[in-house]
């Protein structure tokens, strides 16, 4: 399996060319319990896959799903448990002084979900962008750094910057602050953006400017954003290839509008047919399904959907299924796709 | 013009023609701060009839939270009620004693919060809550406590095994639920939900709202469900609020607030959703934020993001006006024949 996936991956992104990050059978576990019941929470499982440059890569699911994880991992602020993250060609794991970590911290920052709770209240807000600029640009000097902060702030939306860098947090409004937050993360001249639910917190009339902005930070300054949503109507709005999460595996991956299309996976289309669209009539969805999140506490082999799943085989439920690929660049982890049968779960 | 209208303007449409079970009467609340008075709910009026599900949907900051907590008593300072009148079954609420308000509150109308892991105690566990929400209502049989908490933890779904559980080991849903039962343990005439969905995933939430709608028409309350995201309510509400900025720009039924959105604020939020189906479209939202409670624009408070603003929306607050069965705050619907009436 591993070798096909390789395959694939080397095609798109041109041969012999690493993709800028490159996420390969990573695992992330929790041990919880006490001395007596101990337990493994898996909340990543062998989860693979990349983001390319210029481009952004969603990552949907409920939550509990690990999407979260992956971002924290990532970011480093947890290690792998196994597996392997390489960015521009360099494992994770081997970026160990503080200046290396310095350096990929600047390289892949993270936005945060909570504009209310990410900034410190008695600093204006020029503190963090400054910081971040005399951190991970030493070599620029007091008012250099000043012309940089204007400079993202207004690219960013927040015009005009060198007014709004003066501002305290509570100045601004939700949507203001989670411009701060991405402002943030441009001073230090970023590859890929960790955005982890960045627009769950704001207003939906205001969602839709940051959505757009991410599109503008890829299109105009050519950052990558690894965008972290329950939200797959925006998922879609805004990114270019979409995962869908399941328990913290892959269930279906592939270009967003192949897979919101034509999900293969059960648990996209019983995602699809959840989300509230106004403009299309209800669909009378499964009662039974309580959306109940999954057990991923000493998970057994097997699905790890297959309780939810109407489809579920005997198989489900010995063997975990292997993302595969479908159709060029679709790739789904369900044993009734894999079959080759049509898939009408929900 | 507005308040030569009818009074029962604000119940024209509603589905079932009794009195209504709750009458909002310019209900004003402001927060009376150092800095000044922040006006949150600003002059609000509307009926809810028995049985109705009433949806009210606006951005944070809006008033939607103040409002219930306006409705239900529950303000704290520096929030106060400065005028108008909440009648629920012919009382006004507003003037009643705390005591006589905790005879009414829970049996004749409950609120479900929109964080249950907050609106929960986490140290006693769900059956335990269930019975101190009991025993305050004079109910004291310990084999009535049981039977009934069983029964409304059936009604939401809910194993009754789980009224031994703390809300730790619930799921998110499960908790919301349990809230939900907690709320129709006296079967009360209406009951309050403020955003009860919004910690939920999209499968959760929505397998809650189509519980919620069963339970509704199996039992008969009213629900006032407040929400920040209006396509979630689209299936389920009878009529819909749109409130910006304290007050009440559009109220209608849902459907046809949905089909012909008549304020333009209602009309941007419609097209701030990106949708999953259909072609992939550039959308733009609505340009700017709302405006700071403490400082309203002067005339009407959208005019500042508005895309049809015209010269008098930036001086004049507009009126009510009543557009085909909708009351819209806009100047658009100044059409001669509202002039003379």
């Amino acid at each position: 399996m591993t070798e096909l996936r390789t395959e694939r991956e080397s095609q798109s992104v041109g041969p012999g060319q690493e993709p800028l990050l490159r996420v390969d059978r990573m695992s992330r576990h929790f041990k919880i319990g006490n001395a007596i019941s101990r337990r493994t929470l898996h909340a990543v499982d062998d989860m693979s896959f990349t983001v390319g440059e210029r481009e952004i890569v969603a990552i949907a699911g409920e939550s509990g799903s690990g999407k979260s994880t992956v971002a924290r991992v990532l970011a480093k602020i947890y290690k792998p448990t196994s597996g392997e993250a390489y960015f521009q060609g360099k494992p994770l794991s081997a970026i160990r002084s503080r200046r290396e970590k310095l350096r990929y911290s600047g390289l892949v920052p993270m936005v945060f979900q909570d504009p209310f709770a990410s900034f410190n209240p008695v600093f204006r807000v020029s503190h963090g962008v400054m910081r971040a600029l005399k951190l991970h640009r030493p070599e620029l000097t007091g008012a250099q750094r000043f012309t940089e902060a204007v400079r993202v702030f207004d690219a960013v939306g927040l015009n005009p910057g060198a007014e709004v860098l003066q501002r305290y947090p509570h100045e601004l409004s939700g949507g203001q602050r989670q411009r701060v937050g991405f402002a943030q993360a441009l001073a230090m001249r970023p590859k890929l953006i960790l955005a982890d639910e960045p627009v769950s917190m704001l207003d939906v009339s205001i969602r839709i400017g940051l959505l757009n902005l991410m599109k503008e930070l890829r299109d105009e300054q050519g950052v990558s954003i690894l965008y972290i949503t329950h939200d797959i109507a925006s998922a879609r709005y805004a990114a270019d290839r979409l995962i869908v999460m399941y328990a913290g595996q892959i269930a279906e991956a592939g270009p967003v509008e192949d897979v919101l299309a034509a999900p293969r996976h059960p648990y996209t289309q019983l995602l699809l047919s959840a989300v509230p669209d106004p403009k299309a009539e209800l669909t009378v969805g499964p009662n039974t399904d309580r959306g109940e999140p999954p057990r991923v506490i000493d998970p057994t082999p097997g699905c790890r959907f297959r309780y939810r799943c109407p489809l579920a085989i005997a198989e489900c439920h010995s063997v975990t299924p292997r993302l595969l690929e479908l159709s060029p660049g679709h790739d789904v982890a369900c044993h009734v796709a894999q079959s080759g049968a049509e898939v009408h779960a929900f | 013009m507005a308040h030569a209208l009818a009074d029962d303007q604000y119940g024209l449409v509603s589905p079932l023609r009794q009195g209504p079970v709750l009458e909002i009467r310019n209900l004003s609340v402001e927060y009376v701060l150092e800095s000044g008075i922040v006006c949150a709910v600003d002059d609000v009026s509307f009926d809810v009839a028995p049985g109705e599900f009433l949806a009210i949907v606006g951005e944070s900051g809006c008033g939607k939270s103040t409002l219930l907590f306006g409705i239900a008593q529950l303000l704290n300072p520096p929030a106060e009620i400065s005028g108008g009148s909440v009648a629920f079954k012919g009382r006004n609420l507003v003037q009643l004693t705390e005591h006589d308000l905790a005879a009414v509150r829970w049996k004749d109308m409950s609120v479900v919060m929109q964080s249950a892991m907050n609106a929960l105690n986490p140290v006693k566990s769900v059956g335990a809550q269930f019975k101190d929400a009991m025993r305050a209502h004079g109910v004291t049989s310990k084999e009535e406590i049981q039977r009934r908490s069983i029964e409304v933890l059936k009604m939401v779904g809910i194993d009754p095994v789980h009224l031994k559980s703390y809300p730790h080991q619930l799921s998110g849903g499960m908790r919301q639920r349990s809230m939900i039962a907690m709320a129709m343990l006296f079967t009360p005439e209406l009951i309050i939900m403020d955003e009860p969905t919004s910690a939920l995933d999209v499968v959760a939430q929505r397998s809650l709202m189509a519980q919620i709608k069963d339970l509704q028409q199996e039992y008969h309350f009213a629900v006032i469900f407040v929400t920040h995201d209006m396509s979630l309510v689209r299936h389920f509400s009878d009529r819909l609020m749109v409130m910006y900025a304290g007050q009440v720009s559009e109220l209608g039924p849902t459907q046809q607030l949905f089909d012909h959105p008549h304020h333009p604020y209602t009309a941007g939020l419609m097209d701030a959703f990106p949708s999953i189906r259909g072609p992939r479209v550039h959308l733009t939202g609505i340009p700017g934020s709302p405006p700071e409670l403490a400082r309203p624009p002067a005339g009407c408070r959208f005019s500042p993001r508005c895309p049809k603003v015209m010269s008098r929306c930036e001086t004049t607050p507009p009126p009510d006006y009543q557009v085909e069965g909708t009351l819209v705050r806009c100047f658009l619907y100044d059409a001669p024949e509202v002039l003379s009436d």
